[in-house]
């Protein structure tokens, strides 16, 4: 709560600040590295101590008062068959090879997770105590955390048609506020989860390595996976071989869309001034398009009733010289030729009038008939 | 147009047409009873590793792209002055909000919950995901189609003044349409930059938001074009002398500028190669795929509009818009579903359910019978007699 | 303010980026306006 109200504060300084341009967030330059939230928990998962009994299981899904399997947790055969987290089982034991190693599985509660970075209406959050938590109320069901999560955690409830939900562990986030330890944590008989913060347990991780270098493969999973996670493993064998990726990479989840996310703010400043920039260009070209298209009309008609005029001036020379004679004849012909003089007049300006839904063509047009 | 209608009208109640549609539309029914009452697993294949399927690779990723045709066409008339796609402008138009609307109604289908849709936008503001920025781009895009698709109603019913109204807003909801345009397509690739661990390292790639724009590009001209030839086959008579001159020079302008366009996309798509040093892929099963999707799809179609387009011949033209439109399904199908997840054992991965087909089936049909309801009875292929000449 | 997380930073600084193009989209058409309502 008092996170929130903190951060709603700095909402409004930071709102204050950019519209005064005074740059108060000047300290939140985009190059700052973010180390994830001080005193955060975590757990760390020695799986060279796990024995595959399934009890973290159990204890997990009497704390989260999950749905009971069908086979009872002291059943290992159930373990023949990779298994990955789902609805009813928040937590899961693989086995592998042969002698048998046993790994864990869980939410990761990722320090940049990138379900929460996915998700479209902040139902699910990086929590100042180290867990991701998920929130059913705002959650729309888009299952684009499922998408997002790089190791395959969230599960849906897909079967029930009114009030399906996303399901993953908690990091038992109601049991720590309590000052108790994760149910998995605390029932696990071989010390296999070790609960702290989560600083500390990178320390002693790499302790343990150190004074144990021939039992432990060297590598802290966890420690920069995706950015980091909450929940640490070691192992005695390559990750690979216990069904863990090694080539997430370290780049975060929110690093990776920064990028795209960060284009579109751009878009918006700059396409509406280039876009209008192409539109008065266009306009512009229009417009002298249409000047010259009337001055072509304009040309065609005076060429047109100069025309006409010339054909009068000649005639009636013509008729004053041949009166007497052919007086009749040369009233006639004169009448056709200005008929077809107007004729021609008309058919001009209606071209000309055509080319104007045509512009391409226009000063080609007008060429020609100023030829 | 009313006086040719009704005859048609009556005569047509028992066509094929009609009697597969109503089937269509009847299980369609059907399918949607079953999802909410039973659930999403009910009706599709959908698992915990694969939480997107067709209707997300299909109804939302392919509706999107190909709906893009209406900011295209829209934006080469008003924005780029080529005033000779204007009678293309309002199919365009009307099959992109057509297309809009079933993307959202086909969301409804898919998310858990879909009363709480609209919580990204009025409640509870994700803004770190770029399915925000999609939400909220096709949300006001959607009400920018429809707005756009209003004078066409108005004029159909006579609202004069209302229709005065919002063509006066035309230039302005163009260019909002072609930046929301811009930044949904862009963002709905940019959804899948969040797992380079999941995504086949082909299809994956920094510039993902660049190939999706630049394909929704040619989408759009292949869509206006295909759609184009479709009306011209059955609503022939619907058009008017406008429209029909003009639209050999819509296929042929759209022909060339989409040959070119894919031209440039396939260069990109070779840079993205180049830029990841993803060389070594190209030969394994899945670089074949990546090409027969390339080459087979979009270099060849290409090809084949810019022969069209050299040759004016309009047949070249409308196979290589079909071409191209598959070849964006492909593309999309690939990123959301095929080369999804593609390091999961083959007995993981997803295929889709009949019912998931069969619905998303229901969605396309639904929209052809709504885009035929408007075209008989609204100007969009003629210009109404009242406002000719007008623009 | 503070930000530990990344992810924190970035719903933040994209909450104040999505006000201003909001901003951005509605002052730019107004200026256009009022740059070209005296043309003619
Ligand atoms: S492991 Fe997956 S579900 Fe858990 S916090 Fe990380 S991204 Fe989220
Ligand atoms: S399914 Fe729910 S929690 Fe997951 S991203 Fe969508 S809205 Fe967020
Ligand atoms: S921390 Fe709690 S919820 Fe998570 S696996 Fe352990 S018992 Fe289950």
């Amino acid at each position: 709560m008092a996170i929130s109200r903190r951060k709603f504060l700095g909402c409004i300084t930071a709102a204050l600040g950019t519209t005064t341009g005074a740059g108060a967030l000047a300290h939140a330059a985009s190059n700052k590295d973010f180390t994830g939230y001080p005193d955060s928990f975590g757990v760390l998962h020695d799986s060279t101590k796990c024995i595959g009994c399934r009890k973290c299981e159990q204890a997990c899904n009497e704390v989260n008062s999950l749905a009971k399997p069908g086979k009872p947790f002291d059943d290992l055969t159930v373990l023949d068959q990779k298994r990955r987290t789902g609805e009813a089982s928040y937590t899961i034991v693989n086995k592998f090879g042969n002698p048998p190693v046993f790994a864990k599985t869980q939410c990761n509660h990722c320090q940049e997770p990138a379900c929460a970075s996915a998700c479209f209406v902040k139902a699910l959050k990086k929590d100042p105590s180290g867990a991701v938590t998920y929130d059913e109320s705002l959650c729309v069901g888009c299952r684009y955390c499922m998408v997002a999560c790089p190791f395959n955690i969230p599960a849906y409830t897909y079967n029930d048609p009114l009030t399906p939900k996303v399901t993953k562990c908690t990091m038992c986030l109601p049991r720590i506020k309590e000052g108790k330890l994760p149910g998995c944590v605390e029932i696990c008989p071989r010390e296999a989860l070790i609960f702290g913060k989560r600083d500390k347990l990178v320390t002693l991780a790499w302790e343990k390595i150190d004074r144990n270098p021939d039992h432990y493969f060297k590598h802290l999973y966890g420690e920069h996976e995706m950015g980091g996670t909450s929940w640490l493993y070691l192992s005695q064998v390559p990750f690979t071989k216990i069904g863990m990726r090694e080539d997430l990479g370290v780049t975060s989840a929110p690093k990776l869309t920064s990028g795209a996310l960060g284009a579109v703010p751009i878009i918006v400043g700059l396409w509406p001034v280039l876009l209008t920039g192409v539109y008065a260009i266009s306009k512009r070209k229009e417009k002298i398009a249409e000047e010259e298209q009337e001055s072509a009309v304009q040309n065609a008609k005076d060429l047109a009733s100069q025309e006409m005029k010339d054909q009068l001036l000649k005639l009636s020379k013509k008729m004053t010289k041949e009166k007497e004679t052919a007086i009749a004849n040369g009233v006639k012909k004169a009448l056709v030729e200005v008929e077809e003089a107007a004729k021609k007049a008309e058919q001009a300006a209606a071209d000309a009038a055509e080319d104007a839904t045509n512009p391409e063509t226009t000063s080609d047009d007008s060429e020609k008939e100023e030829e | 147009m009313v006086a040719q209608d009704q005859p048609m009208e009556k005569s047509s109640i028992l066509t094929p047409f009609n009697v597969i549609t109503s089937i269509i539309l009847f299980v369609g029914v059907i399918l949607m009873f079953l999802r909410f009452t039973r659930g999403i697993g009910a009706v599709t294949n959908l698992d915990n590793n694969n939480p997107w399927g067709l209707w997300i690779g299909f109804d939302l990723l392919c509706g999107v792209a190909l709906a893009a045709g209406g900011y295209v066409t829209s934006s080469a008339c008003y924005v780029f002055g080529l005033k000779r796609f204007h009678s293309a402008v309002r199919p365009a138009i009307l099959t992109a909000f057509l297309g809009y609307a079933l993307v959202v109604f086909a969301l409804n289908f898919d998310v858990g919950r879909p009363w709480k849709l609209p919580y990204p936008i009025f409640v509870s503001q994700g803004t770190s995901s770029l399915l925000f920025e999609v939400g909220l781009c096709v949300f006001l895009y959607l009400t920018v189609l429809f707005v756009e698709a209003t004078p066409a109603a108005f004029e159909w019913l006579g609202f004069k003044k209302l229709r005065t109204w919002v063509v006066r807003l035309t230039l302005v909801l163009t260019i909002f349409g072609v930046v929301l345009s811009t930044l949904h397509q862009s963002s709905l690739g940019a959804l899948f930059m969040i797992v380079p661990s999941k995504l086949h390292p082909l299809w994956y790639s920094g510039y993902l938001h660049v190939y999706f724009f630049i394909s929704s590009i040619f989408a759009g001209m292949s869509m206006v074009i295909f759609e184009g030839s479709m009306a011209h086959r059955w609503l022939h008579d619907k058009m008017d002398a406008t429209h029909l001159a003009q639209s050999d020079g819509v296929v042929l302008g759209f022909g060339k500028a989409a040959s070119f366009m894919m031209m440039g996309y396939v260069g990109i798509k070779i840079i993205g190669i180049a830029v990841d040093n993803n060389w070594h892929y190209l030969s394994t099963g899945w670089g074949a795929w990546f090409l027969l999707e390339l080459i087979g799809f979009v270099l060849f179609p290409a090809i084949l509009y810019g022969m069209g387009a050299r040759e004016k011949n309009l047949t070249f033209i409308r196979i290589a818009s079909l071409w191209t439109v598959l070849g964006i399904i492909l593309n999309r199908l690939n990123i959301s579903v095929i080369a999804f997840n593609w390091q999961l054992p083959s007995d993981l991965r997803y295929v889709p359910s009949f019912m998931e087909v069969g619905t998303t089936i229901f969605i396309i049909t639904l929209g052809v019978v709504v885009y035929k309801f408007i075209v008989t009875r609204m100007p969009i292929l003629y210009e109404h007699p009242d406002y000719k000449e007008e623009h | 303010m503070e930000f530990f997380t990344f992810h924190d930073f970035m719903t933040y600084t994209k909450g104040i980026t999505y006000l201003v193009m909001g901003a951005i989209l509605i002052f730019m058409p107004l200026y256009w306006l009022y740059l070209t309502d005296r043309d003619d």
